[in-house]
């Protein structure tokens, strides 16, 4: 097990005129046995900073450091880490066993010691029964868990992980992340995982990384990002449905952007002499819960409301308020957040 | 689409056994006239059920005691040198174009794609157009009589680097970085990976590659003029005397029969790998 240090870690693709830059300076420290989340959009470069991590991508400025090694100029192989694939990359003529067992061959482990590791990973994960079968005559699940094994089995500093559970369906992915949690906490050896899915990325982390176009927007625990987002990216990204970030209503300054998040506002009455006077455009019924798309001006937000309250009509003209300790300020031109009140 | 038609089913059927018939036909006068004595052979019209002198005919060619205008070596020797000949092209072609396949694919160096393009161009070359140099080169090196000279200007493939090189693209990146995480150097994923993933498309090649060596002629032709050293399908063109000479059509027949055989049983027995290289993708 080990810490992981960033330093002012750069990514450029290309040379001269048409360097193109993805990763612009990530500094970030990783406690010894810490899980932590990359999240963000697409093309954000969560998965170059993964990879460079793991060394398949060349570091174009700053350092990485595992434990007390720079491993900048390392192969893959000898930075003491492991990766799961997000399609698992099992090598398809090998049997589950020898898939786990390869990278122990190369590093001439015993085979004793093969065996017994990979007995204890297959144990952990409930694989023994499948040793000897092919990876096509096993299910997504079953594969996925291979893939785990296999960066198990080589008892490692570091975890890696690239959208491991993207290609699962969404009973499994939630079984799996339950698993990955428990896995964690039993062998508690520090690790990267890297999503685009806030669920996992709030379910699963200690602390998350929220990327975006290659910086770090912000970088803190779960509750740290939902309750007190750093920018309004941020604000945004996290949360279904997004905050709503308001600048056209009345009471928003100039130059601030108000944000509320859909559960910290009721719908009142248009009678009320309280909050901002608008027209519901629409409802949703999700269940335990229920949304209104609500008009203010022009500017549309959404109200969560439980699903034991008695909804307004579509198209009548009611008064929305916002929690006023639930209210969060960001700076309309660097989007950045404005502290106050609930900050303090 | 399926559709049920009678006489759709009768006009397919009969488009189809025409069409065998005219392959089939030409065999079968093979080896009918592989079984009569050359004298029934040449009578018109020709017998066209099968004689009884197989067992003779056939052991005459593949030992070669008999006296006849044309060449007299012995078609068991022919048949050795057609062999070696057609596995050395065809396991060297394809060990060449795995490595080749494997170098273009998997690293950067200078020039890659200009010696891919290079590669690529050479498939619109096939041995005739370049067989005046090709000879001179062999001849000057010695070659000529031997298997070197039979086998080695033949070796190199485009067209199986080519193949192997759009088989090696379709393998995920991710298995490539999966290999190096788990610390296999370059020539450990060739042999650990990509090596049996590419054993369908091997058997499909060796199959190609085995009946274009043995089948052929123009180059045997050229190189070799000992009858030690002649491959069965030259053996069978110098058996047959040009002018008045009579030619033992009997035994030609019957070297042709022998001549057929290996190219048969390899695509009979390498059916199933054949047709997974060709169709499968297993990945």
């Amino acid at each position: 097990m080990a810490a992981i240090q960033l330093k002012q870690l750069v990514k450029r693709y290309g040379a001269g005129n048409k360097t193109v830059n993805v990763l612009h300076g990530i500094d970030a420290h990783i406690e010894d046995g810490e899980f932590i989340v990359i999240v963000g959009p697409s093309g954000c470069g969560k998965s170059t900073l993964l990879r460079m991590i793991a060394g398949l991508e060349e570091v174009s400025a700053g350092d990485i450091w595992i434990g007390d090694r720079l491993v900048n100029q390392l192969e893959p192989a000898q930075r003491d880490i492991a990766m799961v694939f997000q399609n698992y990359a099992l090598y398809p003529h090998m049997t589950v066993f020898d898939n786990m067992a390869y990278g122990l061959k190369i590093a001439n482990v015993a085979t004793a010691e093969i065996q017994a590791r990979v007995a204890k990973a297959a144990g952990i994960l409930e694989l023994g029964h499948l040793l000897q079968r092919k990876p096509r005559e096993l299910s997504g699940g079953q594969r996925q868990r291979v893939a785990m094994g296999r960066a198990i089995v080589r008892q490692p500093q570091v975890f890696l992980f690239d959208e491991p559970l993207s290609n699962l369906d969404a009973k499994l992915r939630a079984q799996t992340r339950l698993e990955i949690q428990k896995l964690h906490r039993e062998l508690g050896i520090t690790s990267l995982f890297v999503t685009h899915d806030q669920v996992e990325a709030m379910t699963l982390a200690q602390r998350m990384m929220v990327m975006n176009g290659g910086v770090v927007e912000q970088f803190g625990t779960p509750e740290e990002v939902y309750n007190r987002p750093a920018s309004t990216f941020v604000a945004s990204f996290m949360g279904a449905p997004p905050m709503n970030l308001l600048s056209k209503v009345p009471d928003v300054p100039a130059g601030q952007v108000l944000g509320v998040r859909p559960e910290h506002m009721h719908i009142l009455p248009a009678s009320d002499g309280t909050g901002w006077l608008g027209q519901v455009e629409a409802l949703e019924m999700l269940g335990a819960e229920r949304l209104v798309y609500v008009r203010v001006g022009d500017e549309p937000l959404i109200v969560r409301i439980d699903e034991e309250t008695l909804p307004p009509a579509v198209g009548a003209t009611v008064r929305v308020s916002a929690r006023a300790d639930r209210l969060h300020w960001f700076n309309a031109q660097t989007g950045l957040r404005v502290a106050q009140g609930a900050d303090a | 689409m399926i559709e049920r038609n009678r006489w759709l089913d009768v006009l397919s059927h009969a488009v189809l056994i025409v069409g065998v018939v005219v392959v089939a036909f030409p065999v079968y006068v093979t080896f009918v006239a592989s079984t009569h004595t050359m004298q029934e052979v040449v009578q018109a019209p020709m017998p066209l059920w099968p004689g009884s002198h197989a067992w003779e005919n056939y052991t005459t060619a593949l030992l070669g005691d008999r006296s006849g205008s044309g060449t007299t070596a012995a078609v068991g020797r022919m048949m050795m040198v057609s062999l070696i000949t057609a596995l050395v092209i065809a396991l060297a072609k394809i060990s060449m174009s795995l490595l080749s396949a494997f170098a273009i694919v998997y690293f950067r160096f200078p020039f890659r794609m200009a010696i891919f393009w290079a590669i690529f161009m050479t498939l619109m070359l096939p041995v005739e157009v370049r067989i005046g140099p090709t000879y001179q080169v062999v001849a000057d090196m010695g070659m000529l009589n031997s298997y070197a000279g039979l086998t080695v200007p033949l070796i190199a493939s485009a067209t199986a680097t080519f193949l192997f090189r759009q088989f090696f693209l379709t393998i995920p990146d991710e298995l490539v970085e999966a290999a190096r995480m788990d610390g296999a150097g370059p020539m450990r994923f060739f042999k650990d990976v990509l090596v049996p993933l590419s054993t369908s498309s091997m058997a499909a090649l060796f199959v190609i590659q085995f009946i274009y060596g043995w089948n052929q002629y123009l180059w045997p032709l050229l190189v070799t003029t000992e009858e030690n050293m002649y491959p069965v399908v030259i053996g069978i063109k110098r058996m047959i005397s040009g002018g008045d000479a009579q030619t033992e059509w009997n035994i030609v027949m019957a070297t042709a029969m022998l001549a057929m055989l290996p190219p048969a049983l390899v695509v009979i027995l390498m059916q199933k790998w054949f047709v997974k290289g060709l169709v499968d993708t297993e990945k």
